[in-house]
């Protein structure tokens, strides 16, 4: 067996970045495994799972509905309760509001229009297990691409989230219309995040920005952690 | 029992969707101050009972056909 931390990463009929994140996780260091949606159980010895990008079941009734009570969600909802790292990206973090394991749920873009593009977003919260190699206030070059990324919730949740250090990442300007400029949320326990910025994307200078790496790795640190609390 | 179940976006809530087709409608020279996008979902349910029907499709909306967050449903048993 591999030294390298086992990370699972879920694939849903529609997701289409479970590839590039599973090259990105082992460029930081992880052992990547694919997990059919349809499975009830995780692999032994999985240390972190993520969600990755897509269009999980074509975005058929909203985006991440369907998928949120996919059988591998039981698990997933499983390993989280017991403090298991969990990382949604993009249509991964629709999947994770949607399945209530984080706040707010995800609109389609205020200007109607597919984003495309880097995006700078503001650290802020460097104390979250996804953020531990970064520092707040740290600018992060991360793509995103997305048509419904407006991330939402209620004025009173907002407030609690952002006391709470909960909103972790905000983009520098307003890309889709997401209320606050959220760009990633952490849940109350801090085990679990989302983010519409695809990481995976962004972990090598070649390709414009290494930044996402920070976030993979430091996913990859807590996926060792949690294999050792685990054991 | 036949059954629809119509979801809205909640009042408040931005619906950048209906903004477009209000928007066109506008373009085509209807006059309409706004319009809003919701989904609809015909079911056929194997209850007989309307009260139960009804139990059964609110259960359906909160676990599935409707985010509380952002949409409000509304049921219709019957043929609507």
């Amino acid at each position: 067996m591999s030294d390298r931390p086992l990370v699972a990463v879920v694939v849903f009929p529609g997701s289409n970045d479970d590839r590039d994140a599973a090259w990105a996780l082992g460029s930081v260091g992880a052992e990547p495994t694919f997990v059919w949606h349809e499975e009830t159980s995780l692999p032994g010895g999985t240390g972190a799972v993520v969600l990755p990008g897509g269009f999980s079941y074509g975005d058929y009734l909203r985006t991440g509905a369907i998928a949120s009570v996919a059988p591998v969600m039981s698990a997933v909802r499983e390993f989280a309760s017991v403090g298991g790292p969990v990382l949604g990206i993009c249509n991964g973090f629709q999947v994770l509001c949607e399945a209530r394991l984080l706040p707010g749920v995800l609109r389609p873009n205020r200007q109607l229009e597919f984003v495309c593009a880097d995006a700078s977003l503001l650290v802020e919260v460097a104390d979250s297990l996804f953020l531990r190699r970064c520092t707040i206030g740290q600018e992060l070059v991360i793509p995103v691409k997305h048509g419904e990324g407006a991330w939402y919730a209620d004025e009173g949740t907002f407030v609690q989230l952002a006391a709470r250090g909960q909103i972790v990442l905000r983009y520098t300007a307003d890309v889709n219309g997401a209320m606050g400029n959220v760009a990633g949320v952490v849940n109350e326990a801090g085990n679990v995040m989302g983010l519409m910025p695809h990481p995976e994307h962004a972990v090598d200078p070649l390709l414009g920005s290494a930044d996402g790496g920070l976030l993979l790795a430091a996913l990859v640190d807590a996926a060792a952690a949690h294999r050792l609390v685990a054991a | 029992m036949k059954a629809t179940v119509l979801v809205r976006p909640k009042d408040g809530i931005l619906d950048p969707q209906g903004d477009a087709v209000g928007h066109s409608l506008r373009k085509l020279g209807f006059n309409v101050a706004g319009a809003r996008v919701g989904r609809i979902i015909d079911l056929e349910v194997d209850i007989a009972d309307a009260n139960a029907a009804r139990a059964e499709i609110e259960r359906m909306c909160g676990e599935l056909l409707a985010n509380p967050l952002i949409e409000s449903f509304e049921i219709r048993l019957g043929d609507a």
